[in-house]
């Protein structure tokens, strides 16, 4: 049963996480979903000190709009500042993990968060923290929330799909059809800072950024299509959770880092196939000329 | 609660100068790496070292540094290896490629830690040291190491520095002189990666990539030229690296790096808003001040179009609705500009006896300064039209722009330019 519960966490992460990020790698903003994830560390433990447990709706709220004001930094010291975009994100999310390292060694009596966990995460255990309702237990804590995660994303990805495809493909034409960029950049970034909350528990701050990443990326490396990459990505993103599963219970080692390891083998073996079929394709293209 | 006297401890005194030469290293090369607009890569290099230290453990059984150190170096070194690789042969973009590296490695890296944790090897305690840094536990050892490394980078910096500044400023032309590109970066990325490994004992993964952007992105606003740079760089970050390891030992149970990235971030951050000339208050400032001096000198102009319609100039009085039919300007901005126009004794308001409205006309300062307004927008346009031949409905909006910014000197340029043309302001 545990390793069930366990997959099916892994699953619900990287289905959430892999929809955000083909966006995220559409719009080269990868590193800014990266930044998110680290900077919501404070955010965690000062929702955590008001609320007094972990997975509270509070926390959740409370770290996701430290990832908004993120973003808005990013953005405010990048076209403000004149602050070169890779270093206005370096600085940003250092400074916010940072702080979030000093709250937990302040109250390191009071909060019960230790640093291992935020970097990545005990995927394990998700099964020991059931959703109590009077006295009947209904399966895991962890999964109730990734699922309303998941929910949420498809809420607003299903109904926005036209709005986010044009602001991100062709952001000019959108604006001009009355279409607000800013609007939809904040939109998927708060998608981008609750997921990344939801997940950090399971998976940790790091490792959900390989879900943010690698499977969207491995997709986008076989389709131009945002349908198909959005599909395949989640496709890549479920083969490295139940891979990295097995990875990790063979090896005796961590799940999440073992997910991470396995959606990493996926993208290599995707990347070195596509560019041996591009060589073969392109000599017997060039024979038959 | 703060006990000062903990300071004249020996090891807290190795952990200062430990932090101090490790901050030094970092804000040297990072320099480069901020100029070369690769500042991010550093991030991906510190979280790619720590499979390298697990390998190597794994293989050797031992946490010599002497094993360890080697092991991260080549992982680091394969990390930026494979995100050029990644962004060359595919369609995949830079930021993508760093994330895939970065988290991938940094996955494994986690997957082997714990691999060896539940393997029951001796000794394995204290690898993770690497993942939030040891700088409490620094020991003359790590010092000695620092010091070196400190030394090693700043002669290699020293010996290449004019290759180093062709190639982070201009690298298609420093191909072109015959410079080995190709061998630089590589050798610029080994100080790099030679630097993160011996950081990131102290602060940890994933602040490493502040010790190595911040002092350089604080100190790019301080200056335009590069040793000067990285002189402020290493300034900035040997005081915060003080500071932050001070900090640790007053207040008790404080850990270090996180207190350097602190006192650093509050540096770039002071510096991004209030740096004078570049800083983001100094340049709203001078925007304001451009747009308070374009509305004036939009209203004068169209004052002095406005007299230019009537035969008798000198008494010729306006409601301010005679200016919003000619130009589309808020009710509230124009009342500003009047206002402020006003004091600078440009225009002169009187209440007409009659009707008891308001009537603005313009003093003979304000006439000369609208016609000057009007006279530079004519000239730009016969330049337009003139001398580079632009189709005559489409040079207004240059001149528009251009007539607000255009000096005594370049107006006498122009005129000559144009054989000194008579100009009669064009009435709208």
């Amino acid at each position: 049963m545990d390793a069930f519960w366990i997959i099916l966490t892994g699953i619900l992460v990287v289905a959430s996480s892999s929809i955000l990020g083909c966006f995220l790698v559409l719009r080269k903003m990868t590193m800014v979903g990266d930044a998110i994830s680290h900077a919501v560390l404070p955010g965690i433990v000062l929702a955590y000190l008001f609320a007094g447990e972990r997975n509270s709706i509070l926390m959740i709220i409370g770290a996701s709009g430290i990832g908004l004001l993120t973003t808005f930094l990013i953005e405010f010291f990048h076209k403000k500042g004149n602050v070169q975009e890779d270093a206005s994100i370096g600085i940003t999310f250092t400074s916010f993990f940072a702080l979030g390292v000093i709250l937990i060694s302040y109250f390191a009596e009071n909060v019960d968060l230790d640093q291992d966990c935020v970097l990545y995460g005990e995927i394990a255990y998700v099964s020991l923290d059931p959703l109590l309702i009077g006295d009947i237990e209904y399966g895991p804590k962890a999964i109730w929330l990734l699922s309303f995660v998941f929910l949420m994303v498809l809420a607003v990805i299903i109904p926005g799909y036209r709005s986010l495809s044009l602001t991100t493909f062709d952001p000019n034409y959108a604006q001009a059809i009355g279409i607000s960029v800013t609007l939809w950049h904040y939109v998927l970034m708060s998608l981008v800072s609750l997921t990344t909350v939801a997940s950090f528990e399971s998976v940790g701050a790091i490792l959900v950024v390989a879900f943010l990443t690698v499977p969207a990326a491995t997709a986008y490396l076989l389709t131009e299509k945002l349908k198909s990459m959005i599909l395949l990505s989640i496709l890549f993103g479920v083969l490295a959770s139940i891979i990295g599963y097995y990875l990790a219970d063979f090896s005796n080692g961590s799940i999440a880092g073992a997910m991470a390891t396995a959606s990493g083998i996926l993208f290599g073996i995707v990347f070195v196939g596509k560019r041996l079929y591009d060589r073969y394709h392109r000599l017997t293209t060039v024979s038959q000329n | 609660m703060f006990d000062l006297s903990i300071l004249y401890n020996p090891n807290v005194l190795y952990v200062i100068l430990g932090c101090l030469l490790m901050s030094v290293s970092a804000s040297t090369v990072g320099t480069f790496t901020f100029l070369r607009k690769k500042s991010l890569i550093g991030d991906a290099v510190a979280h790619a070292i720590l499979p390298g230290i697990c390998l190597a453990f794994i293989l050797n059984g031992t946490k010599n540094p002497l094993y360890l150190i080697p092991g991260a170096f080549l992982t680091g070194w394969l990390s930026i290896l494979l995100v050029d690789a990644i962004t060359h042969h595919s369609k995949i973009k830079q930021d993508a490629a760093i994330s895939i590296v970065l988290s991938v490695f940094f996955g494994t890296g986690i997957w082997l830690l714990t691999v060896i944790q539940h393997s029951g090897m001796d000794n394995q305690s204290g690898l993770d040291a690497f993942l939030f840094g040891k700088a409490a536990a620094l020991t003359s050892f790590d010092v000695w190491v620092f010091g070196i490394v400190a030394l090693l980078l700043i002669a290699a910096i020293w010996a290449f520095y004019k290759e180093f500044q062709l190639l982070s400023f201009d690298k298609d032309f420093a191909q072109s002189i015959g410079y080995k590109t190709q061998l630089l970066e590589l050798l610029l990325s080994g100080l790099t990666v030679l630097a993160i490994v011996t950081g990131i004992q102290a602060v940890g993964v994933v602040l490493m990539a502040s010790l190595l952007i911040a002092p350089a992105a604080t100190a790019r606003f301080w200056t335009d030229k590069l040793h000067v740079m990285i002189f402020i760089a290493i300034l900035i970050s040997s005081v915060s690296a003080i500071i932050g390891a001070s900090v640790s030992y007053i207040v008790p149970s404080m850990p270090t790096g996180p207190w350097i990235v602190m006192v650093l971030s509050l540096c770039a951050v002071l510096t991004f808003i209030f740096a004078p000339g570049r800083g983001i208050v100094v340049r709203w400032l001078k925007q304001r001040r451009n747009q308070k001096q374009m509305l004036e000198e939009n209203i004068l102009k169209t004052f002095y179009y406005l007299t230019q319609t009537t035969s008798d100039t000198d008494k010729a009085y306006y409601k301010l609705t005679d200016i919003q039919k000619q130009r589309a300007l808020r009710e509230s901005e124009l009342n500003k500009g009047i206002e402020a126009l006003i004091r600078q004794g440009y225009i002169s308001r009187e209440r007409d006896k009659g009707t008891k409205q308001e009537l603005y006309s313009l003093t003979k300062e304000g006439l000369q300064q609208g016609k000057r307004v009007a006279h530079l927008h004519r000239l730009w346009e016969l330049y337009l039209t003139e001398y580079l031949h632009i189709a005559p409905d489409h040079v207004h909006d240059d001149a528009e722009t251009i007539e607000h910014v255009l000096t005594p000197e370049l107006q006498k340029r122009l005129e000559t330019i144009l054989g000194n043309p008579e100009i009669r302001p064009e009435v709208k």
